[in-house]
């Protein structure tokens, strides 16, 4: 694994009995590990070894092929995201209209990298291709909320919004 | 009856731009103004001109409202649906003539337009099955299942001479045939809708628009071949899509058009989604059904060919979500019609995703041998502000750029292979004289690097030294020979690579050389990057003669490397400042501070 700022996992039971029924309901469904997972991760917001864990034994298939699977696929988190999770479209569209910058300028004020979270809990940020809102570009999201035909002078009013 | 129909834009990128705001305005406003008998307002997929949304067109007059902002709509609401007077000035500039308001067919965005698989977006309310039916949809199902066998069928698709729109151009009704001639206890019907091509969202506005075209379309696909069962592969970035195809199969099932015994005949045919979770490889057909049955999406090594040996082991067909949304239409209007349509060889329509250095960014689709000017100069509106057209980018990360010299080809197939870049799904990237294309095709090589899934060697290992090459480029770290080697690696991938990702990742460096080897050469002997973007190629200085001496490139400089002279320029009053190299971070933020345009970047 490589190395990223990371927290102590903090599951609860209500999180663990809610795991175990997805997989009860899932696990006879051909080809069902994927959408248990991707559930999974709705519940505890991230795939921690821990959950990984739970779904091999669970599904009685080798940890392996879980962590397999978790690591091939980019919407699979190992680590915890932040409360605000900063996605920067770098798609060819938004790309060739600066938004390399804007991912530079995020990197630059949140002093992390692509991929972590801060320290805080606070805001995470990542990279990823094409919302398919190239009519707008460059385009960001703060979880659900969109901002578009952005310069880099516009980070910092958006950030603002979220402190 | 309602006397007005307000069709709002809920696609992603209309909802982005806030049009789910703009519809709860619109329905209190209509509440207030007591219109909520007369007046309906109607949530639909995109109407393709992404650029000027929120979009919003009032029928039965057709007044293309575009830019609308929440604070517009009380007005739009008390003057126009109350009132019947049009606020001109939220409306579209090209809609309007002197003689009135013009019908959107004329206005150059969609006069040379032919909407096939689009037919329906920005037309019907995707959650509602009886809009469908109400635009023939079914009827095509209806058709196949009442009067016409699976070989009928298949001969149709194969006389119509469709093509396979996620890249390949296979023909469509060849892979029906071979996977209806192989006999299983089970068959498979699968949609590829993992529009991975960052740029691309063609099948999403399809799938957003339209979800029951794709339902009918892979249903009339397993009767033809023998299936009962399909499966959607769609990409979970895509919540809408996702949630309109839930509510469509729902209402199918609801209305028997889904399930057991449709139209009461002894056909059976269900569908399932499975969620894609961000494996740009995964859009490749094997790569898909391994992971469709939840495994790491890898590639197989074909043959065995899916028409023999495909998800679970047994014979599918894939077909992506635009090539689908063609087939009812064909089955309704027949090959002959789909035939009249498009150049020898590529027969039909193609949707483009329109997006870059372009004025109307969006979606359009154009019959088969339109030419890329007429796509970027009459439909795209051209290129924003006076710059000049450098190349065209079609294909994504398998592609390649088309140059300006050659912008009067013919888009089809055959003509995009043979000028060295593919048709690939459709996004159609327009790029000006202020893109380094070293830094386009290094930008596809990361992209590649990022999803190549580490099976084979030549891709795996060879796309990361194909891009280290690259960067060392745009750092003029490079010589003449890295170029030569740079190339041959290339086709060493192309030749030896598992699947179609590693086959086709070194197009964006091979078109380029191919076109803009001046532009490479440029990076490596005199060190400098043409277009100004790479970064350690470029540097800024003043020129002292120009520069009167104000400091405000001293304030704008984060890095403090613009400091004062004690030069004083002739006719100046104040000393000039200069630039630092060595500090200098190359933001460039001193050139739009500077009134006297003393500050160059080379």
């Amino acid at each position: 694994m490589d190395e990223k700022k990371s927290i102590p996992f903090k599951g609860t039971p209500e999180q663990e009995e809610q795991l175990l029924k997805v997989i009860a309901e899932g696990k006879d469904v051909k080809g069902a590990l994927m959408a248990i997972m991707q559930k999974a991760q709705d519940i505890y917001g991230y795939l921690p070894i821990e959950v990984q864990t739970i779904i091999a034994r669970e599904m009685g298939i080798p940890l392996q092929e879980v962590y397999g699977v978790a690591t091939f696929y980019a919407q699979f988190s190992l680590y915890p995201k932040g409360e605000y999770k900063i996605s920067v479209c770098l798609g060819t569209a938004c790309y060739v209209k600066g938004a390399g910058d804007i991912f530079d300028k995020l990197q630059e004020k949140l002093g992390i990298a692509g991929g972590e979270c801060t320290p805080d809990g606070k805001f995470s940020l990542e990279a990823c291709r094409c919302i398919g809102a190239c009519g707008l570009a460059p385009v960001l999201t703060v979880n659900e909320d969109v901002y578009g035909r952005l310069t880099k002078d516009d980070v910092e009013g958006i950030l603002a919004k979220y402190l | 009856m309602y006397r007005s129909h307000v069709l709002v834009c809920g696609g992603t990128g209309c909802t982005s731009s806030g049009s789910q705001a703009i519809i709860n305005a619109l329905e209190t406003e209509i509440k207030k103004n007591g219109l909520e008998t007369e007046v309906q307002v109607v949530k639909t997929g995109c109407f393709g001109l992404c650029a000027l949304g929120p979009i919003m067109i009032v029928y039965p007059e057709g007044t293309f409202y575009s830019m609308v902002k929440e604070e517009d709509i009380a007005e739009i609401v008390s003057e126009h649906l109350l009132k019947g007077r049009i606020v001109s000035r939220l409306v579209y500039d090209e809609t309007v003539a002197d003689t009135g308001i013009k019908s959107l067919n004329d206005t150059a965005f969609y006069k040379k337009q032919m909407r096939v698989a689009l037919r329906n977006c920005g037309v019907i309310n995707p959650e509602c099955i009886d809009e469908y039916i109400g635009c023939d949809g079914y009827e095509a199902l209806g058709k196949v299942l009442t009067t016409m066998t699976p070989d009928q069928v298949i001969d149709t698709i194969l006389d119509s001479g469709l093509r396979g729109r996620g890249g390949g151009g296979f023909p469509t009704g060849l892979k029906w045939k071979l996977a209806k001639g192989n006999d299983a206890d089970q068959k498979y019907v699968c949609c590829n809708a993992d529009e991975g091509d960052p740029g691309a969202f063609m099948d999403r506005s399809i799938l957003e628009g339209d979800p029951h075209v794709v339902l009918e379309a892979m249903t009339i696909a397993g009767y033809a071949i023998g299936a009962t069962q399909g499966y959607i592969y769609i990409r979970a970035e895509y919540p809408i899509a996702v949630d309109r195809l839930n509510v469509a199969i729902k209402q199918a099932r609801e209305y028997g058009l889904l399930g057991k015994n449709i139209f009461g005949t002894d056909f059976s045919f269900d569908i399932e989604l499975r969620l894609g979770a961000g494996a740009f490889v995964c859009g490749e057909e094997t790569a898909l059904m391994t992971s469709i049955e939840g495994h790491r999406g890898e590639p197989r090594p074909r043959p065995p060919f899916p028409a023999v040996k495909g998800l679970f082991g047994k014979p599918t067909i894939l077909n992506n979500v635009e090539t689908y949304a063609n087939i009812p239409r064909i089955i309704l209007l027949g090959a002959d019609w789909f035939k009249s349509i498009g150049t020898e060889k590529s027969k039909g329509t193609k949707v483009f995703a329109l997006g870059g250095k372009i004025k109307n960014t969006g979606l359009v689709e154009i019959p088969m041998g339109t030419t890329l000017r007429e796509v970027v100069e009459e439909i795209g509106g051209g290129i924003p502000n006076g710059k000049k057209f450098k190349a065209a980018q079609t294909g994504g990360p398998s592609g390649g750029c088309i140059p300006a010299h050659l912008i009067d080809t013919p888009i089809d197939y055959d003509n995009l292979i043979a000028i060295g870049s593919m048709m690939g799904s459709g996004g159609l990237i327009v790029m000006d004289e202020d893109t380094c294309m070293v830094d386009i095709a290094k930008f596809f090589l990361e992209f590649t690097v990022d999803e190549s899934c580490g099976k084979c060697t030549p891709c795996r290992i060879g796309t990361k030294r194909l891009l280290e090459m690259l960067d060392n480029i745009t750092k003029g770290k490079a010589t003449l020979e890295d170029i030569d080697k740079m190339e041959e690696l290339c086709y060493y991938i192309k030749d030896n690579s598992l699947c179609g990702l590693g086959q086709t990742a070194p197009n964006p460096v091979l078109s380029t050389l191919k076109f803009f080897r001046d532009e490479y050469v440029a990076h490596v002997v005199d060190k400098k990057c043409p277009a100004g973007v790479c970064k350690d190629l470029l540097s800024y200085s003043i020129i002292k003669d120009k520069c009167f001496g104000c400091g405000m490139c001293a304030k704008a400089c984060p890095a403090g490397a613009i400091t004062k002279t004690d030069y004083v320029a002739p006719g100046k009053k104040l000393p000039a400042y200069e630039i630092d190299t060595a500090k200098c971070v190359k933001c460039g933020a001193c050139v739009g501070t500077c009134k006297f345009k003393a500050i160059v970047k080379e």
